[in-house]
């Protein structure tokens, strides 16, 4: 018998901060690949959605008997079919799987059906007959507090937060630090808003659900947290945990809108329903009813500072409106208000916030999650103050930049990287283009292909802006990732490895990250990562918050540590058919919850880690048109450690995009909680001409507690992108411009 | 309804319904599914494919309309189990990332530099800007037109 010895050969590339090429780039360029909305099995149904036409309404009947008897129909099901549980949720189960006696959105799922052709699934929805009672929708937040409880058993009572008795309150959070009536010299205020901005992934919702023919069922779909998705299909139904399967399906794009649950026990229930594969995929419209969105907010604020420009108190009021189901909104709401002041030290200040139900679209996570809306009000304050003290915004920022050692209002003490100061004076640092000579093409000015100026009406403009947000999970959240890793003497007699982790890869490039951390750790270059699934592994937690760079890399660092001790154990060596098989999870230091009263931290920090971004943008604006071309981007971002330097650039670049847009574009439109723009065509996200350069600089100050030292890259630019592209805005055309998406009207000055 | 046609170089027939679209056939009749369905209204250039040499959006031409006409597909680019040049220089710059807008984008450049082998930066941006990215910002892909350009 042979036996072989570890390590089998010194390794030549692919450690962590190696540029590695994408290890599924090639499927993907070749159209191999396969998405959730690829997948097919013999036998397969497809599956339809019937939608709730309403943002609110009684539902007073519904009859099935003619969809039933439509050709090729092989199933028609309402909540009544649901075994389960009835009700589901990522944090709290107020929503319905199908719509019981009420509808709460528009969209809303309210019926299924499983028919041959999806076209067959489509004609049979419309013949279900559903008599609806229309109601009153709730849409204004404010009105909100006083309206009609749309939920009022109130689920998020009782949780241990702050108890705020007004009608229709997801969470109210209190942060009160030192003196918050302390006065300054001087005081800038203002109230800003933003709309609603989608995630907009390009691949629709879809998955494929499976029966095994013994009453479980595999469903394989593209999602961001495999495990937390099982934990809330398995009850609605009826089965135990291991009795369901999610699979990981190939995953277009995600940015938050894959953490709640879309097709999956939709498609699971009419699997077990006709015993056959069930393929479900959205079409574009649906896709923009069928996920959350991220939150709209009203936001009011008051910078107190003295002529020497420090801060001396930030007040803050922030309305979300969370839409019709919570969702993950009451973490969302704990985000605004942690990040509320932006990456600065003040002494005293007061942050109330509220986050409300409404008829609205539901509303959870997306790249940012809080911190982009807060992150526009406060640089905008930072500006206005910047004026009002006749100081250069730059500097105002240095002067108040938080560093190691300061405390957040919420009490926690920075400990680890946060390089605030650092990254501003990086940014500002960044050369700035001289402006194009005149006359030029026009693709090179506001308006672009549309023709529509030669230059004439064009002003430019530079905005700066600063902000920062957590990592991984906060606030006493048990966050943790498994990593399982198997050792053994491959055919040809080498030490080969498999990892098993069930973190999302949803374009992020977190496969490299696994990879790369494993041959760092185990110096093997037959390594390969076996296909993300619930029944192999334990949880990897959510591909969000940053937080998968960290968590996956530490859970694969113990793991193959583990697997090299045991392999040590037994004399370093195996012999062909052996086999070290080892699993552990990593669990980042422990965090807090915020006392309900003062919103102070109950421990030591809430928070784990912070990351923190600044941006510089530089526009052009046809002040007689209102139309904008951003010229360039320029920005320094702080991440720990690079671990793939290329995908990190591409995080950069593509989270300034979806910054961008919602400076300039994107905006879910509603009308007494109606959508009116789900399509491309109406919903605009920003394509190769809205596209200016980004000018990257990666600060590298590896966090202390962080494996290797990385951060995480994902919402930094996002976070930044909007407030630095409305404040070039502002500078270009002098406009208070208080909300974003900024559109052409305000910037010809036609509307506020 | 059957129809025959050629892809990527092959007579094959579908038995299809008079409403489905190219993009459907290919995917779901043809096992082709490299051609991504992200809007299916012709929004978003994930679907492009060479119609008779002329680049379409698969979602917006019937089945039935491909009766007897030429189809290149995303899958049917590479040559000899070896990759286009495009599809080479999209996995070296990093310009996949979720890789759902790829195959649209692979063909679309394919296409612009078919006509154009060494397009100007503001050429590239016009004949990219029908394909949504939601991942990279377009700068890798940038990057990627003008390596693919220089090595051809
Ligand atoms: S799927 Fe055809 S253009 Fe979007
Ligand atoms: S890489 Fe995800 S949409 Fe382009």
């Amino acid at each position: 018998m042979r036996t072989v010895s570890a390590p089998a050969r010194k390794l030549e590339h692919g450690r962590v901060g190696e540029s590695v090429l994408r290890v599924d780039a090639i499927p993907k360029v070749t159209g191999e690949f396969a998405y959730s909305s690829d997948l097919f099995a013999a036998g397969m149904l497809w599956g339809h959605t019937l939608r709730s036409p309403h943002a609110h309404a009684e539902i007073e009947s519904i009859d099935i008997s003619e969809a039933v008897s439509m050709p090729g129909v092989h199933a028609v099901l309402t909540h009544e079919d649901v075994p389960g549980k009835k009700l589901y949720g990522l944090e709290f189960a107020d929503q319905p799987v199908l719509a019981i006696n009420r509808v709460r959105y528009f969209g809303e799922p309210v019926a299924l059906v499983a028919a041959e052709h999806p076209e067959q699934a489509r004609r049979a929805a419309e013949k279900i007959q559903v008599q609806y009672q229309p109601l009153e929708p709730v849409v204004d937040p404010e009105r909100a507090l006083e309206q009609e409880d749309l939920h009022p058993e109130r689920p998020t009572e009782e949780a241990g937060y702050f108890n705020d008795p007004r009608s229709n309150v997801v969470r109210t959070i209190v942060i009160r630090h030192g003196d918050p009536d302390a006065e300054g010299e001087v005081s800038v205020s203002g109230v800003y808003e933003l709309g609603i901005q989608d995630q907009a992934f390009l691949g629709p919702e879809s998955g494929l659900a499976v029966p095994d023919g013994e009453g479980g069922v595999d469903v394989y779909v593209a999602t961001q947290w495999l495990h937390v998705d099982r934990a809330q299909v398995a009850p609605c139904l009826d089965l135990r945990p291991e009795q369901v399967r999610i699979h990981l399906a190939g995953v277009g794009g995600a940015f938050g809108g894959r953490e709640d649950l879309s097709m999956q026990i939709h498609g699971a229930l009419l699997a077990l329903h006709t015993g056959r594969p069930i393929k479900i995929v959205y079409t574009r419209e649906e896709s923009f009813v069928g996920h959350v969105h991220r939150h709209p907010a009203r936001i009011w604020m008051e910078h107190r500072a003295n002529h020497d420009g420090k801060l001396v108190n930030v007040r803050v009021r922030i309305l979300l409106d969370g839409g019709a189901y919570a969702s993950s909104t009451t973490a969302v709401t704990s985000n605004a208000s942690s990040f509320a002041q932006g990456p600065y030290a003040v002494a005293n200040a007061l942050v109330e916030t509220t986050s409300v139900y409404t008829n609205n679209p539901p509303c959870g996570a997306m790249r940012g999650f809080g911190a982009v809306q807060v992150c526009f009000a406060h640089e905008a304050q930072m500006d206005k103050l910047a004026a009002e003290l006749a100081l250069d915004p730059v500097d105002l920022r240095l002067r108040n930049a938080i560093a190691q050692g300061d405390i957040l209002p919420n009490g926690q003490r920075i400990t680890g990287s946060l390089p605030v100061a650092e990254v501003i004076r990086r940014c500002a640092a960044l050369p700035v283009p001289e402006p194009e000579a005149l006359p030029r093409d026009a693709i090179r000015l506001p308006g672009g292909a549309g023709n529509v100026t030669r230059g004439e009406g064009v002003k430019r403009g530079t905005g700066f802006a600063v902000g920062f947000k957590n990592i991984c999970y906060s606030h006493g959240f048990d966050d943790y990732c498994a990593a399982r890793v198997r050792l053994f003497a491959d055919a040809s007699g080498e030490l080969g490895a498999e990892v098993h982790c069930a973190a999302a890869e949803v374009g992020q490039g977190v496969t490299n990250v696994i990879l790369q951390v494993a041959r760092t750790e185990l110096e093997l270059e037959n390594i390969t990562l076996a296909p993300h699934q619930t029944a192999t592994v334990d949880s990897a937690g959510s591909a969000s918050a940053s937080r998968m760079t960290w968590m996956a890399s530490g859970a694969v660092q113990t793991a193959c540590r583990a697997a090299r001790e045991e392999l040590e154990s037994r004399g370093g060596s195996l012999a062909s058919g052996d086999e070290v098989d080892v699993e552990r999870v990593y669990r980042h230091p422990q965090t807090w919850p915020l006392d309900p009263e003062t919103g102070q931290v109950q421990g030591e920090r809430a928070h784990v880690a912070f990351v923190c971004s600044a941006m510089k943008a530089v526009v052009e604006v046809d002040t007689e048109l209102g139309l904008t071309r951003v010229v360039w981007i320029g920005t320094a971002q702080d991440i720990g450690r690079a671990v793939n330097p290329q995908a990190v650039y591409g995080q950069i670049e593509g989270g300034t995009a979806q910054g961008l847009g919602l400076a300039l574009m994107e905006e879910i439109q509603t009308r007494d909680g109606l959508i009116t723009n789900a399509s491309f065509t109406d919903y605009l996200i920003p394509t190769a001409l809205d596209m200016p350069p980004v000018d990257a600089v990666l600060v590298e100050e590896p966090d202390p507690d962080a494996p290797y030292g990385a951060k995480g890259v994902g919402e930094p630019p996002t976070v930044v992108a909007t407030a630095a592209v409305v404040a070039a805005l502002r500078d270009a055309t002098g406009l208070e411009l208080t909300r974003a998406p900024v559109r052409p009207d305000h910037l010809a000055g036609l509307t506020a | 309804m059957r129809i025959t046609l050629t892809v990527n170089g092959e007579e094959r027939e579908a038995d299809v319904w008079a409403g489905e679209s190219l993009l459907f056939a290919l995917r779901e009749r043809l096992g082709l599914p490299g051609s991504k369905n992200a809007c299916e209204q012709g929004e978003c250039g994930s679907c492009s494919v060479l119609l008779d040499g002329v680049l379409v959006c698969a979602c917006l031409v019937l089945a039935a309309q491909a009766e007897g006409h030429e189809v290149v597909t995303v899958e049917g680019l590479g040559s000899d189990g070896r990759l286009h040049a495009v599809q080479e220089a999209f996995v070296q710059t990093g310009a996949v990332q979720c890789g759902f807008c790829t195959p649209g984008l692979v063909v679309a450049t394919a296409d612009l530099l078919a006509r154009r082998p060494d397009p100007s930066e503001d050429e590239i941006r016009e004949a990219l800007s029908g394909n949504l990215c939601r991942c990279t910002g377009y700068a890798k892909i940038f990057d990627a037109v003008r390596l693919a350009a220089g090595a051809a």
